[in-house]
């Protein structure tokens, strides 16, 4: 076991090899350590790294099976009497199979549910579309009561785990399933409702969020040169103010998302410009379409131009 | 005692009827197949709650699933001292708390329903937690017949058992009717004790207007240690009242002044 108070003198884990999702139930395990509230919710896919939990503390590894209304419902019941469930499952599982049970059941009681999502965005990209989760956010933002977060990396992974148990109140973190590169240094205190300045630069900002494509982001920004980059793993509460001042410091802005552009990160950015700072947009997604093409996720990104060739290419088409 | 349950139970009609003609409507036939339920859950000493303490941690957690039945709850709410029966007048007005289906804003509701199929997820979760914390608390579910068509229903009832949870009880109002029509020609549920039983239930059939019998069994629960149990309530859709019975014309509906003043004349006097 690993104190949490010693972390910050170390790395939890290896950031190059360790998805999101693995840093989500790392955590999930040392915080259960600590505290007896926290049980982990499972709808029969928790041999997706969930077996450590299961070993560890097997009387509160709670599987529901392949029933994901039940899971979430039962979830929502344990937050109420006193517990700190975990829900562990694909993100498209959780947001939109069982949508009304997280509507109801545990954001209107704002029971204190972490929904951790797995598979969301692409990145299942040889399981095909039923995988996929591209519409999740859209889905999650829409809820009151939810706040929605979607980690760069491991490391932030873990720490907004962290956060999210603190919250008190739903959260859904969005854990992507392939270890992308690593874009924290270290671990910090994650601030929810907080997005940060990766890069400084003055002619445009690119606001984005998530496993490999913040990294992506990062590398097109180096090709073009005075661009600012701002990590926004909040989606919900969004951050006005970096958002206003961004705007008003560079005059343009763009997004990027590995998610429909109905609904997501985008869209959360075009309502608050348009009502606080109105400047020129390009959101930069996925179509309004299912990704039926399968194939590794570099090659999915490559071929919807989310990675860094093709935020640049998109970018300099737009702004230059 | 038995007689006080009966003039009890008449007075939760009354306060339905009154409800559903001071109001824009009210769920009147799954209201009064559901009188009887409630009475001896709140007034024959079944529930452990406190009015005064609604939150406290070791109490008995009633979830009332089938939520469209509002009046009824409300009304038994209400003459439980939960809130006072005089804000029963301000069902479903605007500004008022007791909306058409009922929320955790009012004393005494512990989920917020009307969407059916969501209580028996929820209970079973609420239930776990008092089992790992060795509560005596214990968790109810009032669910309708037709609300059993829900898949998430089974998919909850399939975890009560195989978590053994004791501590669970579903009382099922049977009333054999839902909104489009009887439940056996929409989407039956017959064999329907049997499909209990096959989910690993304790399962036991009881007259559902009859306050004694139903007390009995419910201050017997759990009916097998290790297993959850369910009473399905045999029951009559709209019971009490000449035009309400056994029909799926008054599932909702708004009483009209002189519906109302024969419903109150057949209950016996205005409230």
């Amino acid at each position: 076991m690993t104190a949490l108070a010693d972390i910050r003198e170390g790395l939890r884990f290896d950031p190059a090899t360790t998805t999101a999702f693995e840093a989500c139930r790392m955590a999930q395990l040392d915080l259960a350590l600590e505290d007896p509230r926290i049980v982990s919710v499972e709808a029969d896919l928790g041999d997706c790294w969930g077996l450590k939990f299961r070993e560890s503390l097997p009387d509160r590894f709670l599987d529901f099976g392949i029933a994901e209304a039940s899971a979430v419902g039962a979830a929502a019941g344990l937050a109420m009497a006193g517990k700190r469930p975990f829900l562990n499952t694909f993100g498209t599982f959780a947001l939109m199979r069982a949508a009304e049970q997280v509507r109801l059941d545990i954001c209107y009681h704002r029971a204190p549910v972490v929904i951790a999502g797995m598979f969301t965005g692409i990145a299942a990209g040889f399981s095909g579309p039923t995988h996929h989760a591209i519409e999740d956010v859209s889905v999650a933002r829409a809820l009151p009561n939810l706040t929605v977060i979607a980690p760069a990396d491991a490391l932030q992974a873990y720490d907004a785990t962290r956060a999210a148990l603190e919250h008190n109140a739903p959260v859904y973190l969005r854990l992507g399933v392939e270890p992308g590169p690593q874009v924290y240094a270290g671990h910090d205190r994650f601030e929810i409702g907080r997005g940060r300045v990766l890069r400084e630069g003055g002619s445009l900002t690119i606001v984005t969020c998530g496993v490999t494509i913040v990294p992506e982001v990062l590398a097109a920004a180096d090709r073009l040169g005075d661009v600012r980059v701002v990590d926004m793993p909040t989606i919900k509460p969004i951050d006005r103010e970096l958002l206003r001042q961004s705007a008003e410091r560079t005059g343009r802005v763009v997004t990027v998302e590995e998610h429909s552009t109905i609904g997501g990160l985008g869209s959360a950015v075009a309502e608050v410009l348009a009502e606080d700072a109105p400047v020129p947009l390009r959101m930069i997604g996925l179509p309004d379409a299912f990704v039926k093409e399968i194939g590794d996720y570099a090659e999915q990104l490559r071929r919807h131009g989310l990675d860094a060739a093709g935020i640049e290419r998109e970018v300099r088409a737009w702004a230059y | 005692m038995v007689n006080d349950l009966a003039e009890k139970a008449r007075m939760l009609r009354k306060h339905v009827v009154h409800l559903a003609a001071d109001s824009p409507g009210a769920h009147v036939g799954g209201s009064m197949s559901a009188v009887e339920i409630l009475t001896a859950l709140y007034f024959d000493g079944v529930l452990r709650v406190d009015p005064a303490n609604p939150s406290a941690p070791d109490r008995d957690r009633l979830i009332f699933s089938k939520g469209h039945s509002s009046a009824a709850y409300y009304a038994a709410l209400a003459e439980a001292g939960f809130f006072p029966v005089s804000e029963l007048d301000t069902y479903k007005k605007t500004g008022s708390r007791l909306a058409g289906h009922p929320h955790t804003g009012i004393p005494g509701v512990e989920l917020a329903t009307g969407s059916l199929g969501h209580g028996l997820p929820v209970g079973v979760g609420l239930a776990m937690a008092a089992s790992a914390d060795r509560s005596p608390g214990r968790v109810f579910v009032i669910v309708g017949d037709g609300e059993c068509q829900e898949g998430s229903m089974w998919e909850a009832a399939m975890a009560a058992a195989h978590y053994g949870l004791d501590n669970l009880v579903v009382i099922v109002d049977r009333n054999g009717i839902q909104e489009d029509g009887p439940t056996e020609e929409i989407m039956a549920l017959e064999p329907f004790a049997d499909k209990w039983r096959a989910f690993g239930w304790a399962t036991v059939e009881v007259d559902g207007h009859d306050v004694g019998e139903l007390s009995t069994v419910l201050h017997e629960v759990p009916l097998t240690w290790g297993r959850p149990t369910v009473v399905i309530a045999k029951t009559v859709k709209g019971k009490g009242l000449s035009f309400s019975e056994n029909t799926n014309t008054w599932h909702y509906g708004h009483l009209s002044e002189e519906l109302k003043e024969q419903a109150l004349r057949e209950l016996g006097g205005v409230r």
